[in-house]
């Protein structure tokens, strides 16, 4: 850990609850489309947050609902956490009208702009200069207002993430970079991507920017909300950027289909003992935060919300052909 | 050369991009290959399997995500005594690598008084059709013709890929090499022997009297599945596969406009500015006495691929718009 935290600041029993189904739903969302993605329901290719729920839930939870974030390629979990509506994921997902963007988008390039959410980007830190000017325009602005970029380990490679963290830092931006470390970018493992020097800490990236910088435990959601409140707050005084890496795990291939190569003996299994999903509610219930009842309940309004979502996608019209040509212009007209 | 004497054998077009490097590398030391998970997946699209427990990771290297470097630091390298073969997975990707492309590697040889050779190969694939959404699902071969000091190899059959692979590969100079993921399971017979084929020749696939078709890539296999249809009602097509997209065989393209007096220009690239307006405007300025018909341009309007297939196969070149583009001519 590069910086020690000076005191952690606990979330409350109601939003510990809600950070609960905050991650029970993108993992309900994700197995639905995992699993009718397989069933060729799904048109194009997909890459799945499971595993990686409780990172974006600890973070989004600290949000405000004028905040900024960007996503990435992985994108579904950053958008659930925000509160979109799942129905209409689900139908962007599926290509139909009804989805975020009608169709024009897919999962790679979910977007809310409404709700603060910039984009799933298919390009690889593509978003973390959009979501340096969402700062900048915050602060031109002379609101309160922050800006979250959420990225890969794999990102840390591009340019894109140090010349927008240079830019941050030097204008003191409301800038906070999510590295979402889940061991890989594709299928190759850090020690490929990274020198040994920052292996134990991707942090160490934000060290020459200023950067206030925290790494946590991306399968443990209240680490996340801790380091993610801290870092809100200073961005939200003028304290500038900060870089906070979240230590986890993917649970599906890079996208779906993958082989899976990779993996090392015993890998999946280490990683599959801290699931979120499964510690997070027997915690809960333990602390007496939660009844097993509740959870149960908790569980089924959750399945019964994704069926309906999953039905909504289906039964959706796909979109008109014409559209092809709508929404490249302000004037939105037909340029062919 | 017609194949009917030589030793073929029949491929697909991923197995001779594999083979091809393969060999490449085997003749020549100097060759290696860097990019994403080169090394292990075998490339994007899983072609270069093998060749990483071949030739090792020094010469099937992994790159961080680092375009700028991907391709940066291979122009370094041929400057200096190398051979490098890039990957850039799709081609949108070439954007992160925008300097490099357009300001370092276009420029160097020129600037620097034409004294130094850049034998360099940057191989990226076009991909249309694959509900892959924009930023995926994009030809660009245009984009990087319109830079004097690139050339722009667009392959699209297992004859041209290997023809066009070796001499790219042998080139001193830096070669832009187009893939396509619609036309890497296609297969055909391939010359056995080790050839190359001239940078800058295009070749007549098929030969017809009374219109010309001028395709790429996947628009070549519609465009000859669409002669083929037409010769069963009687209309005879000739199908041109520019192979070279800069520096272009106008005279081949030309010539076989002149010959038929029709000419229909196919590529999954925008309409404007796309490869098919250059086709076109060169076939005009060269056979403009020859034709009956202004030349007939197809390809993307101008939009992003959208998402939905509904919506990607409104935007798509098929074999049916090929027909009947050529039915308005003939
Ligand atoms: C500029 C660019 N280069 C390469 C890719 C291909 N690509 C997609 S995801 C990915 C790995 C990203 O790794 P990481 O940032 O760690 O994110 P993760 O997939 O692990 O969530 C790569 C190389 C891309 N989409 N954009
Ligand atoms: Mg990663």
């Amino acid at each position: 850990m590069s910086e020690q935290a000076d005191q952690r600041v606990q979330p409350t029993d109601e939003e510990r609850v809600e950070m609960l189904e905050t991650m029970l739903r993108i993992r309900e969302f994700e197995s639905r489309m995992r699993d009718n993605f397989a069933d060729a329901e799904i048109p194009g290719f997909l890459h799945l947050y499971i595993g990686q729920e409780a990172m974006a839930t600890g973070v989004c939870q600290v949000l405000e609902d004028r905040d900024y974030l960007t996503s990435t390629h992985r994108g579904h979990g950053h958008c659930v956490a925000r509160g979109l509506d799942t129905a209409r994921m689900a139908a962007e997902i599926y290509g139909k009208e009804t989805g975020y963007c009608n169709g024009k988008g897919g999962s790679m390039h979910i977007a809310d702009v409404e709700a603060g959410m910039l984009g799933a980007n298919g390009i690889v830190a593509g978003g973390v200069p959009i979501a340096t000017g969402a700062a900048l325009s915050s602060k031109m602005r002379g609101t309160d207002q922050v800006a979250v970029a959420f990225f890969g380990d794999g990102a840390l490679s591009e340019g894109a993430f140090h010349e927008s963290f240079n830019q941050a830092a030097i204008w003191d931006l409301p800038l906070i970079g999510i590295v979402e470390n889940n061991q890989y970018g594709e299928m190759s493992g850090i020690d490929e991507q990274h020198p040994p020097s920052t292996h134990d800490d991707l942090t160490i990236y934000g060290e020459p920017y200023g950067a206030h910088r925290e790494q946590v435990d991306g399968m443990d959601v209240e680490a996340v909300y801790d380091a993610a409140a801290r870092a809100v707050e200073r961005a939200r005084h003028g304290e500038g950027p900060s870089l906070v890496e979240c230590v986890g795990y993917r649970f599906e291939g890079h996208h779906e289909g993958d082989s899976e190569f990779y993996r090392d003996d015993g890998e999946y299994e280490h990683w599959k003992s801290k699931d979120p999903v499964e510690t997070y509610p027997e915690r809960l219930i333990d602390e007496g935060v939660l009844t097993a009842d509740e959870w149960a309940a908790m569980q089924a309004d959750v399945e019964t919300e994704l069926d309906e979502a999953i039905e909504f996608a289906r039964e959706s019209p796909m979109p008109d052909p014409q559209q092809a040509y709508e929404g490249l212009y302000v004037d939105g007209g037909d340029h062919r | 050369m017609s194949l009917a004497s030589r030793e073929t054998e029949e491929m697909a077009v991923r197995d001779v991009i594999n083979q091809t490097l393969d060999e490449e590398m085997e003749r020549d030391e100097r060759v290696f290959i860097q990019g994403i998970d080169v090394h292990g997946r075998g490339g994007t699209s899983n072609i270069l399997k093998g060749l990483d427990e071949k030739y090792g990771r020094e010469r099937v290297r992994n790159t961080p995500i680092s375009e700028v470097s991907i391709v940066g630091s291979a122009l370094g390298a041929a400057a200096t005594g190398m051979r490098p073969v890039v990957e850039i997975m799709y081609c949108g990707f070439l954007g992160v690598a925008g300097d490099q492309l357009l300001n370092q590697v276009a420029k160097m040889r020129y600037m620097f008084g034409g004294k130094l050779d850049l034998p360099l190969v940057i191989r990226t694939k076009n991909v249309m059709g694959a509900n892959a959404a924009a930023q995926h699902s994009q030809a660009l071969h245009h984009w990087l013709a319109a830079i004097p000091g690139l050339k722009v190899v667009c392959t699209s059959t297992p004859e041209d890929t290997k023809g066009l692979l070796k001499a790219a590969i042998r080139s001193n100079d830096p070669i832009m090499l187009f893939e396509h993921g619609s036309v890497y399971n296609e297969t055909g017979q391939v010359p056995v022997e080790d050839y190359t084929f001239e940078i800058g020749e295009a070749a007549v696939e098929r030969e017809g009297e009374d219109v010309t078709v001028v395709a790429t890539q996947a628009q070549l296999w519609n465009a000859l599945e669409a002669a083929e249809q037409l010769g069963e009602e009687g209309i005879s097509v000739e199908v041109v596969n520019p192979r070279t997209i800069s520096p272009l065989d106008t005279e081949t393209i030309a010539a076989s406009a002149r010959k038929t007096g029709r000419c229909v220009v196919v590529d999954d690239t925008p309409l404007s500015y796309g490869t098919q307006s250059q086709i076109a405007a060169d076939v005009s300025e060269e056979a403009f006495f020859d034709l009956d018909f202004p030349v007939q341009r197809l390809g993307i309007p101008d939009v992003p691929t959208p998402f939905s297939p509904s919506l990607e196969n409104e935007i798509l070149v098929d074999t049916d718009d090929i027909v009947d583009a050529i039915l308005t001519l003939a």
